[in-house]
């Protein structure tokens, strides 16, 4: 019983912090600093969310060739700077990777 | 575009995520299992709570008993960057009912967020108002891909065969959406510097990092973006 109070506890706060501004917008004016902040939440969380997946092996920073994931999402970034097309930046991101890794 | 359109058009964006998404599943299913949660709450987690890495954090400290406020609090901090999305596509969804709103708030994930993003943004610009179905299409693609994986997990259990790497179907998407909406100095500034915090501060706990690097990077966007103007 408590597992599913727990659960439901944790399911409550998950909600309450993605419905927040959506609850919010139209009731209040947002300070003009705040508006400003928003065009970049795409890029700087997404891009959070990326680089350490790239960049890190158990918790420390690896450069070296073995770390395929690194040199196969660089190949990812340029592919996806060159065409921006999303299935040709997966599909050759993975092949990258896999020939990397030697599959 | 009408509702339909946008609905199918965030359930295809979403769709190279689901390659990614699929395994992490399996897997929370399969350690959910191990920390003792029966099968059915281990799959109504998945929909009560709905969230990822928050959902592996629970099992954990489920498994090894840990106070229900330290757990309750941890699975809050987890998720906080959620809270960016949420401000990021709250001026889209202001005049919407109610019911929609809720609706979009519990489908708002980091991996639907990412797939509508770039269309929702293109669909401000035309000036049409379709948003609410593009994040529906990708929140509900998302919701189910999910469900399907846990209850593989929890069914098949570790049977799976692991170390194809198919999780590097996340950041290779992730970049596929990102790379091409940078296209101003601001917004690669702001990439840049969220990028680097997030592999400063990914020793932080509860991935606390990624929340603060968020942070730093909408800073630097925001002043890089004020001395050009």
């Amino acid at each position: 019983m408590t597992l599913w109070g727990l659960m439901l506890v944790c399911g409550a706060i998950t909600f309450a912090i993605r419905y927040s501004f959506i609850a919010a917008a139209g009731h209040f004016e947002p300070p003009d600093w705040f508006v400003r902040l928003l065009p970049f939440v795409p890029v700087a969380a997404l891009t959070a969310l990326v680089t350490p997946e790239l960049l890190l092996i158990d918790g420390a920073v690896a450069l070296g060739i073995d770390n395929s994931r690194l040199w196969a999402g660089l190949v990812a970034i340029v592919v996806a700077a060159l065409w921006r097309n999303t299935v040709l930046t997966i599909g050759l991101g993975f092949a990258a990777f896999y020939l990397l890794r030697g599959v | 575009m009408n509702g339909q359109a946008g609905f199918m058009l965030g359930l295809r964006a979403v769709l190279p995520l689901l390659l990614g998404v699929a395994p992490f599943g399996v897997i929370y299913g399969v350690v959910a299992l191990q920390s003792g949660i029966p099968a059915l709450a281990a799959m109504a987690m998945s929909s009560i709570v709905f969230a990822g890495s928050a959902q592996f954090l629970l099992a954990q400290l489920v498994g090894v008993g840990a106070p229900m406020l330290l757990s309750a609090g941890a699975v809050g901090l987890i998720n906080l960057r959620h809270a960016l999305y949420s401000a990021s596509v709250a001026p889209m969804l202001v005049r919407l009912p109610r019911r929609w709103k809720l609706l979009l708030a519990y489908l708002l994930t980091d991996e639907a967020y990412a797939a509508a993003i770039p269309h929702l943004l293109a669909d401000r610009e035309q000036a049409s108002s379709t948003a609410h179905w593009i994040l529906l299409g990708s929140g509900f693609g998302l919701w189910t891909g999910w469900q399907l994986a846990t209850l593989a997990g929890v069914v098949l259990g570790a049977q799976l065969p692991a170390g194809l790497g198919l999780d590097f179907a996340l950041p290779l998407t992730f970049i596929a959406i990102v790379v091409p909406m940078i296209t101003r100095r601001a917004l690669l500034a702001a990439a840049f510097a969220a990028g680097t915090a997030a592999v400063l501060l990914a020793a932080l706990p509860y991935k606390l990092g990624l929340f603060i690097a968020a942070l730093v990077g909408l800073a630097v966007g925001a002043l890089g973006s004020r001395e050009a103007a």
